[in-house]
This record gives structure tokens, C-alpha cells and sequence, in this order.
């Protein structure tokens, strides 16, 4: 039996095709994957993404107790409201889950975390609390539904939706969010567009997307999701990294705070690896479409090396093919790469990604 | 969409019109399309090359996945839907007219092997359940 959010029906109701996407009967398309995914770019759209799961630390020294669980440092977080990207990882290093860490007040933090990893994480958590600070109340928040709204012209709608939302959150920088009624909203997203990702009751999910819809914001699908993001060059867990694998080597050193002298989880094992590989980007040079599990080939300094994608497809903003790959970190912006697809060797080049921004190819 | 009573049907959801002059046109089915997504790239066999029934022979790639495309009978290929490659959204417009390659067949009996439109229907709707 297939999980369903709280807005399963509404997307039926419009025509939605629906997939298994990791236990969840979640929206593919609503008709075109394409056009959703320029909707977004050049205007609105929105997505369900109740699967993912809020969970919220409640207790005395909440801080102290994240410093530990995670890479990125919470000590960032100094105004409420304030949103934090990290990776939590193992002993070793490997990435459990990425997530989004909002902070609320120093009593309350809120984590959102990935559907496809939710039920490991709360246990992961739960046992790490239970070590470092018994005291804290973690709950995980299956009773609220998220919606992404995301685009040029999301927020001015979601203005228009919910009445005293403008004056609330027009100042908002990206990765700050704040409390209008019921709706928890936040600047942030997984398109590289503007925009918001709010958090509200399951109750009220299908009247809300049902009044975004009036005011003209696009429904858009899982599709269009990856494809925005890999555009956006944001990582997808599960694919472009997991367990087996450590934020340096997946394009997120920037999310790693080793300088400072808190220790957390796999701290250790980050300082005693050597990094040997790194995630790149590739645009492709030859006609075709480069996917997740390609292998990369090449030679640098006479020597030949591997690699693989690990999350391709085809950009309709840059409409040309392009991937993140995991490649030997000698190998350097310009480059030029082989990539095995079916019988032949296509030409791709190495590019430092983001790929698009803000509706703009940035390569 | 009805599936088109003067076209003849592979399995693997090729469909194939046999044309006066004794070629035969392919393409893939609707149902194929919608199966597979907006279309992003669609890789067409050379003119000249000589095709066994059920040999890979095309690629349609869609947002969601490549494809491989069969030929549904033996032939010489004769003429591709060069335009296609730069608009392959044409397929999810109209599939039936959106041709991929014409052949001209080797062997005319493996027509009477092709599903009519009715048995098609059949495959898809089974598939479906």
C-alpha cells in the first residue's frame, strides 16, 4: 500500500500521473513535464512535497545538542527564523540524509528531512538523543503538509492567497522564514528559482493549492522537480550521494564546518580521509541525453580514469543535455570527458555548475 | 487517442503503414509516447542499412527514459524523419504522423505478422490492467 499526502485526491482530480516514488504515490506530471518545468522558470509553479517529513527538537539546549548531530554549524543560525543547509552524517563520514535546519528559538528547531530516508533519520536521531541529551522531545510531523511554490512570480501569489502574508515575509532574505496563522513559510527552495516552501495543517493542503491554482500558480509534478534542480545543480540524495559516500566528495564541502573546534558525528573520519574525487559538472557536447549510471571516461596526464553520473538529463532551459558526475578530483573546469552511452562515446565538457539560475543558463 | 485501423502494430509498440508504392512507413505508437514523457532526442537508423525484424534500430529518448525502437519487419532502410531530430516534441503532438524511417521490406509475409488495430488495442489495454 502506497503512502498518500494529504493532497492525493487533489491531484487526481487534476489529472495527474501518479508514481511510486519510494513508497509514496506522489505526482509525475500533469500533462507535461515540459511545460511545468518552464512555468517555473518563467513564472509559478508549485509542488507537493508533504512526503518529505518536518521533525521538531523541542527541550533546553537544543543548539548544543545539533552541533553534534550535524556537519554545518548551527552557531550560524543567530536569528530565528534563520535556515541552515547540512548533511548529518555517520562515524565514518557518510551522508545518513542532507537537510534543512530552521531555527526557531533556542527551545525549538524545526529539521526537514527527506521522504526516502525519513523513517532512518528519526531513529538515527532518537538514538543520538538518547546518548547526547535525553532530555529533548524530537517529534516527527506527519500531521502538516508542504507545499514548494517557486518561480519569478511565486511569491507575489502567494501574497495574493494568503491575506497579511506581504508585510510578513517581503523582507524575508533567501533561507529566512517566519510564522503568518497557520502557515510556516520559508524562502527557500529546490529550483534555483525564487519562491517559497511552506509548511501548514494537512487539513487545510488541498483548499490552500486550490487557491494558489485560481491565482494562477502552474501545479508541477516530480518530473519537472528533478529536472529544476539538476539545473539548479542541487544535490538529490540517493542518487548523487549516500551512506557510502562523504559531503567533500559530493560538491558539499561548503556545507562542512571543520574549522571550528565543536566536534560532531564524522568529523573524525572527514579529517583522516583523503579526498580523491569530487562531483562535476558536465554539459554534453555530442547529440543525446546523458542519465544517472553513465560511465565517464578519460585520460589526464597520460593516465586513464573512470567516473560515472550520477544524476543526467536533459536541461529544456539550456535544451541540451546535462549531468553531475563523480570524476577524480585532478580532473578540471574545460576538460573534456567521454561518456559511454549505449555502443558509443559521447563528448562532454567539465563545467563548474550551477547550471541555470534565477531563469538564466549560467554555462 | 483511437489507434488508426489503416496502420498494422508491433508488440513493442512500433506502429507500421504499408505504403502504395510497396515500402512501409514506422513510427511509434501514441501509447508508447505517452508512456515514455515529452520527448528530448530522437537518434534515426542510416539510410542504407539493412535491418532484421526486431533489430534495435532507433532511439527515442523522453525526459523520463530512452527507449530502443525495433524494426517491426525485415527491410533496407530507405528515408528518415531527419526534421524530427530537432523537433521531437512532433511525437507527442500526433504519434501516427510523426514517422521515424521508411524500409522497404525483404520479406512482405512479416506484415502478416504485425498486430491490426484491434489486437493492439488488446495489448495495450491488458498492459494497462
Amino acid at each position: 500500500m502506497l503512502k498518500m499526502t494529504p493532497l492525493n485526491q487533489t491531484h487526481r482530480d487534476m489529472n495527474a500521473k501518479m508514481v511510486d516514488f519510494g513508497g509514496w504515490d506522489m505526482p509525475l506530471h500533469y500533462g507535461s513535464q515540459l511545460d511545468e518545468h518552464h512555468k517555473v522558470r518563467q513564472d509559478a509553479g508549485m509542488f507537493d512535497v508533504s512526503h518529505m517529513l518536518p521533525v521538531d527538537i523541542k527541550g533546553d539546549n537544543v543548539r548544543g545538542f545539533l552541533r553534534q548531530l550535524v556537519a554545518n554549524n548551527v552557531d550560524k543560525l543567530t536569528l530565528p527564523g534563520k535556515a541552515l543547509y547540512s548533511c548529518m552524517l555517520t562515524p565514518q563520514g557518510g551522508i545518513i540524509d542532507d537537510l534543512i535546519i530552521y531555527f526557531l528559538s533556542e527551545t525549538w528547531f524545526r529539521i526537514v528531512v527527506n521522504a526516502g530516508t525519513a523513517d532512518k533519520d528519526v531513529a538515527w536521531m532518537l538514538k543520538q538523543r538518547d546518548a547526547l541529551a535525553p532530555a529533548l522531545e524530537i517529534t516527527p510531523r506527519r500531521d502538516l503538509a508542504m507545499i514548494a511554490v517557486q518561480g519569478p512570480n511565486a511569491r507575489a501569489k502567494v501574497w495574493q492567497v494568503i491575506s497579511g502574508s506581504q508585510a510578513a515575509t517581503e523582507e524575508l532574505k533567501l533561507f529566512q522564514s517566519t510564522v503568518v496563522n497557520q502557515y510556516f513559510i520559508a524562502r527557500t527552495g529546490y529550483t534555483g528559482e525564487d519562491g517559497f516552501e511552506i509548511i501548514l495543517p494537512a487539513a487545510d493542503a488541498p483548499s490552500f493549492w486550490k487557491a494558489l491554482h485560481a491565482a494562477g500558480v502552474a501545479p508541477a509534478g516530480l518530473g519537472a522537480r528533478d529536472t529544476l534542480r539538476l539545473e539548479a545543480g542541487m544535490n538529490l540524495y540517493g542518487q548523487d550521494m549516500d551512506e557510502t559516500k562523504n559531503p567533500l566528495e559530493s560538491g558539499l564541502a561548503w556545507t562542512v564546518d571543520l574549522k571550528s573546534e565543536r566536534d560532531f558525528i564524522g568529523k573524525q573520519a572527514l579529517l583522516d580521509t583523503a579526498v580523491t574525487q569530487q562531483l562535476v559538472g558536465l554539459v554534453l557536447i555530442d547529440r543525446g541525453v546523458l542519465r544517472s549510471h553513465q560511465e565517464v571516461v578519460g585520460q589526464r596526464d597520460g593516465a586513464e580514469y573512470q567516473g560515472e553520473i550520477t544524476s543526467g538529463g536533459f536541461s529544456p532551459t539550456m535544451n541540451q543535455s546535462v549531468a553531475l558526475a563523480r570524476l577524480p578530483v585532478q580532473i578540471a573546469i574545460g576538460d573534456e570527458v567521454n561518456v559511454i552511452v549505449r555502443d558509443k562515446k559521447l563528448r562532454a565538457k567539465v563545467v563548474k555548475y550551477p547550471f541555470v539560475r534565477n531563469g538564466k543558463a549560467l554555462v | 487517442m483511437s489507434v488508426p485501423t489503416n496502420l498494422k502494430y508491433s508488440k513493442s509498440h512500433e506502429w507500421v503503414k504499408p505504403e502504395a508504392d510497396g515500402t512501409v512507413t514506422v513510427g511509434i505508437t501514441h501509447h508508447a509516447q505517452e508512456l515514455l514523457g515529452d520527448m528530448v532526442f530522437v537518434e534515426l537508423p542510416e539510410i542504407g542499412r539493412t535491418l532484421k525484424q526486431k533489430e534495435e534500430c532507433a532511439v527515442a529518448e523522453s525526459v523520463k527514459a530512452a527507449a530502443d525502437v525495433y524494426s517491426p519487419i525485415s527491410g533496407e532502410v530507405i528515408a528518415v524523419n531527419s526534421p524530427l531530430a530537432d523537433e521531437p516534441g512532433k511525437i507527442n503532438e500526433d504519434a501516427f504522423s510523426a514517422w521515424l524511417f521508411k524500409l522497404k521490406p525483404s520479406n512482405t509475409s512479416e506484415l502478416d505478422g504485425l498486430l491490426d488495430a484491434a489486437a493492439y488495442t488488446e495489448l495495450v489495454e491488458n498492459e494497462e490492467h
